[in-house]
């Protein structure tokens, strides 16, 4: 509870003031007391995680808990990333989750565009199976994707975690075939006239037009990609080939009493995802809204 | 262009998907099927065993106990978490400077698993954890929340509705915007108070986003692994044991793939099933796509 003068320095009671016709209603004093106490109960852990990454091992344990660091020990940070390798992990989820993210926005966009704008046989056919498969829960072919990839050599190699997620998102196509089937027929007309072909159509004409959903959707996608935990457990074994949350889950198995040490690696894990969210919040929430599927 | 020339450009574009379903997805279901009538270890011949991994599963005891676990897991998170999350809603939508709050609510929904479990291990500590401390502080004496194996899976599923509230609650915000005005101004009129405008306007009204959330809540819990995975590998004994990770420790710790896949199927089923159920009755109470309600 200490905590409240730093949040209500950033709550809007003021602005209440002025809507309000310069009349504060009680339940409204109310209202936002409970929602204060609430985001502290949302954001507190990260707070506490935080600062807890940078306090000594005295104070750590200290009772009753301290909670600003005295001194900051910055040397927490560096001494969790040289003990295992989170430069390392950083570059292969970085990596991982951009490739992924990019072929994903080009080849789900190609699909829906197809599925949306091109009659060819079978279409509805092949949409249908593509929305099937999203009620396919991904631990049910965890165990066959496993022995294949076992079979064809990907595992412990990226490829296993790469091609499957690059080629495959069944939610993409449909999300962005919803956008792209909103485009008026009349954009695409003239340039059909001119005798455009589609790959022309395409570049040029729907994915300029289809550019926030694509942005929305690449947002969740490298959420979906930097978090993806079960599948690294699974296909990967070599630490050098580790992501950020395989390495921290593995971390906290070897200093399992270190609690500076994990809090520091738990706070190098989530900056990442946690400034992409400040920066596009907006698009996150709005687009959660909008299909109401968790990214 | 003509039209047989266009349905070329057609299979162009969906080509690298469809390879990736046809890959990814659809070969690995099959072989999933198949294997869970197979006895395999991974190395030696299959042997087609009928059902005899899905009758030896439900005989299993660490399958039982996975399933009454992931059971009675859905059953803590599932009503308080869509209870929560429409309190939540209801507080946001009448209060100014909503999307300050609505920020916050959201904060843990895209964070990753396994650094919300590492997290919580630390605040769930029963010696130096802060919740305990904080306890302590009003004179409670807190129990140690992760290795009792009574309070085990209510812990994990406290820290799930945390982690999932803000999916939830940003449903039902959208729900709420899509109940008209006009509603409210009748109620108004004939003097309703705040309590009956719940019941008789946005209860109602908000029941196809209410069922849309609780069918989504229950295909979730029964995916849940990563937390007690990071956080207390199924234990104290089996306390935290859940049906994924009974799936998960048949395949890669006993190598028994057929069983596992077995199990796999039988939540694949469960899945299935309220995928379906979502899937009928949002036929006819709502319409998600055209934009229109």
């Amino acid at each position: 509870m200490e905590e409240g003068k730093t949040t209500i320095e950033q709550q809007p009671p003021k602005q209440v003031r002025h809507h309000n016709k310069s009349k504060i209603r009680p339940s409204q004093i109310a209202l936002h007391f409970a929602l204060i106490i609430g985001s502290l109960v949302m954001a507190g852990p990260f707070i506490w995680m935080a600062l807890s990454s940078l306090k000594s091992f005295e104070q750590i344990f200290a009772v009753p808990p301290v909670w600003i660091p005295d001194p900051f020990m910055w040397s927490n940070i560096t001494d969790s990333l040289s003990a295992m390798p989170f430069g390392r992990a950083y570059f292969n989820s970085f990596y991982i989750s951009f490739v992924v993210v990019f072929s994903q926005l080009l080849t789900c966009s190609m699909a829906a565009y197809a599925f949306a704008k091109i009659k060819f046989p079978g279409s509805r056919f092949l949409f249908v199976a593509f929305l099937a498969t999203m009620m396919v829960p991904m631990q049910v072919t965890l165990i066959p994707l496993y022995i294949i990839m076992d079979n064809i050599g990907w595992v412990n190699s990226h490829l296993s975690i790469l091609v499957p997620n690059a080629l495959f998102n069944a939610f993409g196509v449909f999300l962005l075939r919803q956008f792209i089937m909103g485009i008026p027929k009349e954009m695409e007309e003239a340039a059909v006239m001119d005798g455009a072909n589609p790959l022309y159509i395409y570049w040029k004409i729907i994915l300029p037009l289809v550019r926030p959903a694509l942005a929305a959707f690449g947002i969740f996608s490298f959420i979906g990609i930097w978090n993806n935990f079960i599948q690294p457990l699974v296909f990967l074994s070599d630490q050098d080939l580790y992501t950020v949350p395989l390495l921290l889950a593995t971390f906290k198995g070897l200093y399992v009493t270190n609690w500076p040490l994990m809090m520091a690696g738990a706070t190098i894990s989530v900056i990442p995802v946690l400034v992409i969210y400040v920066f596009a919040q907006r698009q996150i929430i709005e687009g959660i809204a909008l299909t109401g599927v968790k990214g | 262009m003509n039209d047989s020339k266009r349905k070329w450009w057609g299979y162009f574009f969906i080509a690298p998907q469809l390879i990736g379903m046809l890959a990814f997805s659809i070969l690995p279901l099959g072989f999933a099927f198949g294997l869970s009538f197979m006895k395999w270890d991974g190395f030696g011949e299959r042997e087609f065993v009928g059902f005899a991994n899905y009758i030896s599963q439900f005989k299993d005891d660490n399958f039982i106990t996975a399933l009454v676990n992931t059971a009675y897991y859905s059953v803590l998170v599932i009503p308080v978490g869509i209870a929560a999350a429409l309190l939540v809603a209801l507080a946001l939508n009448k209060v100014k400077g909503k999307t300050v709050y609505r920020v916050f609510f959201f904060m843990p929904v895209v964070t990753s698993s396994v650094s919300i479990g590492v997290i919580w291990m630390w605040l769930l500590n029963g010696d130096i954890g802060l919740i305990n401390q904080l306890l302590a502080m009003i004179g409670i004496d807190g129990p140690n929340w992760l290795t009792d194996r009574n309070l085990v899976l209510p812990s994990i599923a406290g820290l799930s509705i945390w982690w999932g509230l803000g999916t939830n609650m940003v449903i039902f915000l959208a729900g709420l915007q899509g109940i008209s005005r006009s509603y409210y101004e009748a109620a108004d009129i004939d003097g309703a108070s705040s309590i009956q405008k719940f019941l008789h306007i946005t209860f109602p009204l908000l029941s196809p986003t209410t069922f849309f959330v609780a069918i989504m809540s229950v295909i979730g819990s029964f995916q849940v692994f990563d937390q007690a995975y990071v956080m207390t590998q199924g234990g104290p004994g089996k306390a935290s044991y859940t049906l994924v990770y009974h799936i998960y420790e048949t395949a890669f710790g006993r190598t028994a793939f057929g069983p596992s896949t077995a199990s796999a199927m039988v939540l694949f089923a469960i899945i299935l099933m309220f995928t379906l159920i979502q899937f009928s009755v949002s036929r006819k109470w709502v319409h998600y796509e055209d934009g229109g309600r």
